[in-house]
């Protein structure tokens, strides 16, 4: 915009020149005394404006090759084959969130918070000792436990939807006490992205 | 409760249509008919076979006389012996003289030339004597029990049928109740949930085996898949008519309450959410399900009380802990269940009608859960009880004495009592995976009802009304 007005005021001014030279040519009436040091007109050099610059169009800028998020472009069923939500852990007929899994929980709610659009299951899941029917109960306690302690690091509770499986899906089939300690614990689905 | 049933007093003859009882989930149950014509014997009066000594009668039981030499007659033939004899020996209401006494004796071709004098030296009291002949649909058959110091036909009747074990249990039946005063299982169900079929469980990446419903015989037999989920199905617990069977299903995401009537293939939503509602059981008229929920998310669990159509919904407990595994009073006036409200699992009986604290019923254990009301004339509750293995118990409601039925071998739990109170059924692990096992009310007789993949939490049904 700038550059068209420069342009338009130098076609201006040599339109005026050649009208003045125009004049020049007409036989004057009565010559006039040259005017004592009158000053000669203005010597201009017609000539053709300069063109304007190009216009350098604003190179695109091509970003530089983002790096993908494995978390944020997994499909949800390999998002959940190697989930960034760890599990956490309960002592044995209890519903309580020892430390450990406060620690886990808190890891949980910051992938949670990066992710917001995440929506999760709480899995709650008993050891094979207690009762069929009780620990359908028991999981249940766990399950809320873990989703209270996320709502309260800021977690909108509308995501975490709770579900127990008492004693029936245990992540260890065996029989000791480590496979025991594996089988107690909140477990985190990832249901939608 | 151990009157004699009707059927013994019917004149004669009792015909058995039968279903083609392999999809016995699809099938009616059989249905009485009409005797036929010119049909023999009828027996108007039923006596009783009694042991010299007072004690119980001793029997024998042949094998059934195959009249025609078609293998499938032999073979029904084999079958109703058999059968028969696993049907009373169920009981105990009979002596059995040994089988392998038998071959000393020669065999009847007819009733007419049964050997009495042989079978009175081996002491027998009694003589069932039976006959199969095919005929354009299926078998004939003809029982009679004979008193085998008279010689007379103490019970006798006649059989039409294309399923030689439905005969015989219900030959047991007839028997037990015409000389026993015992309403017999023979005819009854069994319901529990397995992952025999190695199906995954749709919507997620753990490798979870599905679990379904099905059916079987009292005796194991003519185990039927009932429902097709590709979820959890469990808990199953047969209506009181013996012809649904409500159970808790994961299949929206959350666990619900369904039923499925079997016979209809149609399926009833209880419970619509809020999730997480598990562990119905029906009232004695079947117009009702107590169910425990955590429904309202403050991971308590508590009773409710709903109509079989999902109406009339109402709280039954309400109380800061877990309230679950709800079981009826015979007389349907009361709930049974577990609370953790002390600390630990014990069991507690409280009004239907939600009046009055609950009041605690088991006192010496650390943790007792499942309880299982017995149906009259016992009054008695199983539950579990877990003292570093789970194991049954049984407390006499009246006197409030405890006797232990099983001991430590593997996890022993979800027992539930047959429709006469004299057996259970529970979940063992002692032969490796999840199986059920009967076992007498006395700790007697523990037999494996399952073999395929885990079996868990039985019921025990009269059978289809």
């Amino acid at each position: 915009m700038m550059k068209t007005a420069r342009w338009m005021a130098g076609v201006t001014v040599a339109a005026l020149m050649v009208a003045g030279a125009a004049c020049g040519k007409k036989p004057p009436l009565e010559q006039p005394a040259p005017p004592p040091n009158a000053p000669s007109p203005p010597l201009v050099i017609a000539r053709p404006p300069a063109p304007p610059e190009p216009i350098a169009e604003p190179a695109v800028a091509t970003p530089a090759p983002v790096r993908e998020d494995p978390i944020a472009s997994a499909s949800l069923d390999d998002l959940n084959r190697n989930s960034p939500l760890k599990p956490a852990f309960f002592d044995y007929d209890s519903s309580e969130l020892n430390a450990e899994a406060q620690r886990a929980l808190d890891e949980n709610a910051a992938v949670l918070k990066r992710f917001a659009s995440w929506t999760i299951t709480v899995e709650g899941h008993c050891d094979e000792r207690g009762t069929a029917e009780y620990n359908l109960a028991l999981g249940e306690r766990r399950a809320v436990a873990a989703r209270t302690y996320l709502v309260s690091l800021g977690i909108p509770v509308d995501r975490l939807r709770v579900v127990s499986y008492g004693k029936e899906f245990p992540f260890d089939p065996g029989h000791t006490e480590a496979a025991f300690a594996k089988n107690r614990r909140a477990h985190f689905v990832i249901t939608a992205k | 409760m151990f009157r004699t049933l009707t059927v013994t007093a019917m004149s004669g003859v009792l015909a058995v249509a039968v279903l083609g009882a392999r999809r016995g989930a699809q099938q009616p149950p059989p249905a009485s008919q009409p005797p036929p014509p010119g049909s023999q014997q009828p027996t108007d009066i039923t006596t009783t076979i009694t042991s010299e000594g007072g004690s119980i009668p001793r029997l024998a039981i042949p094998d059934f006389i195959a009249i025609g030499a078609e293998p499938d007659v032999v073979a029904a033939a084999k079958t109703l012996g058999q059968v028969l004899w696993d049907d009373l020996n169920f009981e105990h209401e009979f002596a059995f003289i040994p089988r392998d006494t038998y071959a000393s004796i020669p065999r009847a071709t007819s009733f007419a030339d049964v050997p009495f004098n042989r079978w009175r030296e081996l002491n027998a009291d009694g003589l069932v004597v039976g006959t199969v002949q095919k005929t354009a649909s299926g078998i004939r058959v003809e029982m009679r029990l004979y008193n085998s110091r008279t010689r007379q036909s103490a019970y006798g009747r006649e059989y039409i049928s294309t399923n030689p074990r439905l005969v015989a249990h219900t030959m047991a039946d007839e028997l037990h109740a015409s000389q026993r005063a015992l309403r017999g299982v023979a005819r009854t169900k069994l319901t529990f949930d397995s992952d025999r079929d190695g199906e995954r469980m749709s919507g997620t990446v753990e490798k979870r085996d599905n679990k379904e419903v099905y059916i079987s015989d009292y005796d194991g037999e003519n185990q039927t898949r009932v429902t097709v989920g590709r979820t959890l199905n469990i808990f199953p617990r047969w209506s009181p008519d013996g012809r649904s069977i409500a159970y808790t299903s994961y299949r929206r995401g959350g666990a619900n309450i369904f039923i499925s009537n079997i016979y209809q293939a149609t399926l009833d939503e209880v419970t619509k959410g809020p999730d997480e509602s598990w562990l119905a059981a029906w009232s004695p008229d079947g117009g009702r399900l107590c169910f425990a929920s955590s429904r309202e998310g403050n991971g308590n669990t508590n009773l409710f009380i709903v109509n079989r159509d999902g109406s009339g919904l109402r709280r039954l407990t309400n109380h800061p802990s877990i309230n679950t595994s709800p079981t009826w009073s015979p007389s349907g006036t009361q709930i049974a269940f577990t609370s953790d409200r002390t600390g630990a699992p014990q069991i507690y009986v409280m009004s239907v009608d939600g009046l009055g604290q609950p009041q605690r019923i088991t006192a010496g254990e650390g943790y007792a859960d499942k309880p299982t009301w017995s149906p009259a004339p016992y009054n008695e509750i199983a539950y579990t009880a877990r003292a570093g293995v789970n194991d049954i118990k049984v407390i006499d409601m009246a006197t409030r004495e405890v006797r232990q039925l099983t001991f430590g071998e593997g996890n022993n739990e979800s027992a539930v009592f047959s429709p006469n109170g004299r057996h259970l059924a529970f979940t063992s692990t002692r032969t490796g995976k999840k199986q059920i096992f009967t076992i007498a009310r006395t700790g007697k007789d523990v037999k494996q009802i399952t073999r395929s993949g885990n079996n868990e939490h039985p019921d025990w049904s009269r059978g289809p009304q």
